[in-house]
């Protein structure tokens, strides 16, 4: 077995030494050696000042990025600019301390990287973006216009390549034109269901000459976003509620992002609806709240799963129906009409076919169909009911003394140790859905996860943007897995350099444990390439780059040390040493019945 | 292996009666109807620039969706291009078709043609002529017109709708064919009816979502 993963070598970060860029020596131009402090909040005098002023414009405050030869430029410009410019170790830890940032606070968050590498390197912070329609603006250098097609030095057809993970993206061709590019892809990033944006950035149109200041932020014409559902429909669903007998709401990340949680969470109170979530709508409604039946899907809690299953009458707020959620279309919610509720209009029908389409703003819709709704459902068995499968299916797990540590504990003390506004970030894997199961969401914007790619690697540098976007009362903790830490922790590097206070708590397993588990489950136990005996020590690692380092082997140490680690003022890394074994459940497989889900392995 | 969670055993919970088909519809008699794959026309207008083709053909491709045939052109405004797809999908399929089209920025209308709309389509046939006479009656049949001519070969210019064309080129394969190009159909509208025209984004959102059951016909002029 060992000699097996060993002949399969771990992925390496990309080796970033390679800039050796035969255009390094000619980018400083005379032009901005001269240029002076009170000079650049003047006049834009080029294109990649442009680009820097619609940023300034649009009130960016950080940028994450790596330099290079086809960016240099606007990196020359955004020395002079009071946008903070963080320096990442690796362009896919830019690309998801933007995304990050742009959950946390809601405004898009701005990566930068150069040509070619810089530009494939941010590719999977980009596609994770658009997976999970987080606002993102992606700054890309591009080798000088007349040499593109050429395959010249670190040329990459960038927008080629970027086209199916963008909501939109730009070629800036003209200088003239570059800021307001750059404006567009900020309006457009943020307008109507968000997403990333990526403009292309030929080194000769950055560096050519321009006074053109950019267009205010603005999303061309041909984008328009429906803000108000039909009254008609509205009214008809507001019918079916109030004859409904097992309402259910299902909250998806739509509901965080047009931030809707408020009125949902009014809807849901004042007529006594059992409020489930996605997985990127927790934190959409208080998981400590009696109406809450927490999360639903593949890992999702039993009641939660039970209900929508059984439900009469779903109301589905900003999700898209992921199969994550559903498992088998034939069994979801087979009984239950569906209002769907969306600012995309097509998501509608897309997966499960809605009875009632309501193409809107999350915010908006809810509040139209609050006004119509003028009697609650009758509802009180259902929810008896639902009270009722969520103590037979309780999510209760044993933690012998005597047994190595179970992940399930180390989740609830770090919630514990932390506020309710503290913010979670994750890896992929066993860890977060642990993560999910196991912390009690009660706000929006405290969960910073990897949804729709489910992205390795994502934990450490979503930490990073997420702690820059967050208060400072906020603590920010990444709940990680060895496997997942490994991928970038070389961001641990930034965390030091910028003193960010973040907790990372990697539950070590010494395996790719989500992998392991469905070898367990459906591949005879045979454990190919899942082993990780060969993990570092975590902690000394930590030390190494400068971080606080610490380590847990059993019970006694675990709510001291990690008051300890959270009390430390930057960042701390603790390896966690978990029960290797352990499991998460419930377990619906993949494309089975929500309402069958296993809750032992002999069940699957 | 590790213990799991307590509570009932699946086959001790309840199971609903109802049960969905694969395009997530409630089966129940009224919308149980089989949606038979049709064949229909779907016209956009799009910002005429660079990478907008590669764009609607990227999403054709990323999401597997039935083309049979996609042509584009430039319109009376030379800021904008017409595309026209012919796909042939269950009904959910179109609906999607036109909903992800409409998403892309530099998308500024989609529709969806009506049965009777005009739609043509030209080919390019290329047959031996051993025996001209023959080939020329053939082209006579259908207003083909022959473009070029060799001792060995005739090339006919065929413009109708699909149906016409397929029937020529199976009328002239008694010849022997030796290549054939086709361009694929274009349409428009008939009469006053828009085929795709500027209207306001939040209109189509609208129409989109709000009626997708359109009773079209698969239809072939
Ligand atoms: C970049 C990437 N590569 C591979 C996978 C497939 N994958 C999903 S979960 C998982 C295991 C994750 O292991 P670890 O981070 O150690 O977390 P654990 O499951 O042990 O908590 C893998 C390999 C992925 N999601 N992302």
């Amino acid at each position: 077995m060992s000699e097996r993963a060993a002949s399969i070598t771990p992925t390496e970060e990309q080796d970033d030494e390679q800039l050796e860029d035969a255009e390094i020596t000619d980018s400083a131009s005379p032009e901005t050696d001269d240029v002076s402090d009170a000079e650049t909040t003047g006049p834009v005098t080029n294109g990649a000042e442009s680009v820097v002023r619609a940023l300034e414009n649009a009130g960016v405050e950080y940028a994450f990025g790596v330099q290079g030869g086809a960016i240099m430029p606007v990196y020359d410009a955004l020395y002079d600019s009071d946008i903070t410019h963080v320096t990442m170790a690796h362009e896919q830890g830019a690309a998801h301390a933007a995304d990050a940032f742009g959950i946390v606070s809601g405004d898009p968050g701005v990566c930068l990287a150069t040509s070619g590498p810089g530009a494939t390197n941010l590719v999977t912070g980009i596609a994770d973006a658009d997976m999970d329609s987080d606002p993102m603006i992606a700054l890309t250098g591009q080798v000088p216009t007349e040499f593109v097609g050429n395959d010249a030095f670190q040329e990459t057809d960038t927008t080629g390549v970027t086209t199916p993970i963008t909501k939109d993206n730009t070629f800036a061709a003209d200088p003239d034109r570059v800021g307001s590019d750059v404006s567009e892809a900020f309006a457009l990033a943020r307008e109507g269901r968000p997403g990333p944006t990526l403009v292309d950035l030929p080194k000769d149109v950055t560096k050519s000459d321009t006074d053109r200041e950019p267009d205010d932020p603005r999303v061309p014409d041909t984008y328009e976003v429906q803000e108000r559902a039909d009254e008609e429909l509205v009214d008809a669903a507001a019918e079916r509620i109030e004859n409904s007998s097992r309402p259910v709401m299902l909250l998806g990340g739509g509901v965080i992002k047009g931030e809707a949680s408020e009125a949902c969470r009014e809807f849901a109170t004042e007529h006594e609806i059992p409020v489930i979530t996605t997985m990127p709508g927790l934190g959409a409604f208080p998981e400590d709240h009696e109406l809450s039946l927490e999360m639903a899907g593949m890992h999702g809690t039993g009641y939660a799963n039970m209900a929508i299953t059984h439900c009469d009458t779903l109301i589905g707020i900003g999700t898209r129906f992921d199969d994550r959620l559903t498992g088998g279309i034939e069994t979801f919610a087979p009984d239950a009409e569906l209002i769907h509720v969306d600012i995309d209009p097509a998501e509608i029908s897309k997966n499960i076919h809605a009875d009632y389409p309501l193409v809107g703003d999350a915010e908006t819709v809810v509040e139209q169909l609050a006004a119509a709704v003028d009697a609650s459902p009758q509802a009180k068995k259902w929810r008896a009911q639902c009270q009722q499968w969520k103590s037979d299916y309780s999510m209760a797990y044993d933690a012998p003394e005597d047994e190595p540590v179970q992940p399930e504990f180390v989740v609830e003390a770090l919630d514990e140790a932390t506020s309710d506004r503290a913010i979670v970030t994750t890896g992929v894997g066993q860890h977060q859905m642990w993560a999910c199961q196991y912390w009690t969401f009660t706000e929006p914007r405290t969960w910073v996860s990897s949804h729709g790619l489910g992205t390795m690697g994502y934990g450490l540098p979503a930490a990073i943007g997420a702690r820059l976007a967050a208060d400072d009362d906020q603590e920010v903790v990444c709940v990680d897995g060895d496997g997942s830490f490994l991928m970038t922790l070389q961001g641990l590097s930034v965390a030091v350099r910028e003193n960010l206070d973040i907790t990372v708590a990697v539950l070590n397993n010494e395996y790719i444990g989500m992998v392991r588990q469905w070898q367990d489950a459906f591949f005879e136990g045979r454990h190919a390439a899942s082993d990780y005996g060969w993990m570092p020590e975590f902690d000394k690692l930590a030390e190494a780059f400068g971080a606080q380092g610490f380590r847990i082997d059993d019970y006694d140490d675990v709510a001291e040390t990690i008051e300890e680690a959270i009390a430390y003022d930057g960042p701390s890394v603790i390896d966690v040493h978990i029960d290797p074994q352990a499991n998460v459940y419930p377990m619906v497989p993949s494309g089975g019945d929500n309402g069958q889900f296993a809750l032992t392995e002999e069940q699957l | 292996m590790k213990r799991g969670l307590e509570g009932p055993a699946p086959e001790e919970r309840p199971t609903p009666a109802g049960r969905r088909n694969k395009q997530g519809i409630r089966i129940d008699p009224e919308v149980e109807a089989i949606h038979e794959p049709r064949r229909t026309v779907i016209s956009a207008l799009v910002e005429h620039e660079p990478g907008v083709l590669a764009e609607v053909s990227g999403l054709f491709s990323r999401r597997q969706f039935n083309i049979e045939s996609l042509t584009v052109g430039p319109t009376a405004d030379e800021d904008r291009a017409r595309i026209t797809l012919v796909v042939e999908e269950p009904d959910p399929g179109i609906e999607q078709v036109k909903k992800q089209l409409r998403k892309l920025v530099p998308v500024i209308s989609v529709r969806e043609l009506a049965p009777d709309a005009m739609r043509r389509e030209l080919a390019l046939v290329k047959v031996d002529a051993e025996n001209p006479a023959q080939v020329n009656a053939v082209a006579d049949m259908y207003d083909a017109n022959t473009v070029d001519s060799s001792p060995e070969t005739a090339t006919f210019e065929i413009t109708g709708a699909r149906q016409k064309i397929e029937a020529a080129i199976e009328t002239f394969s008694q010849f022997g064919i030796r290549e054939i190009s086709r361009t694929g159909t274009t349409a428009l509208a008939r009469g006053t009816d828009d085929t795709a025209a500027p209207v306001s984004a939040t209109e189509s959102a609208a129409e989109a979502a709000n009626q997708p059951d359109q009773t079209y016909t698969a239809d072939d002029d």
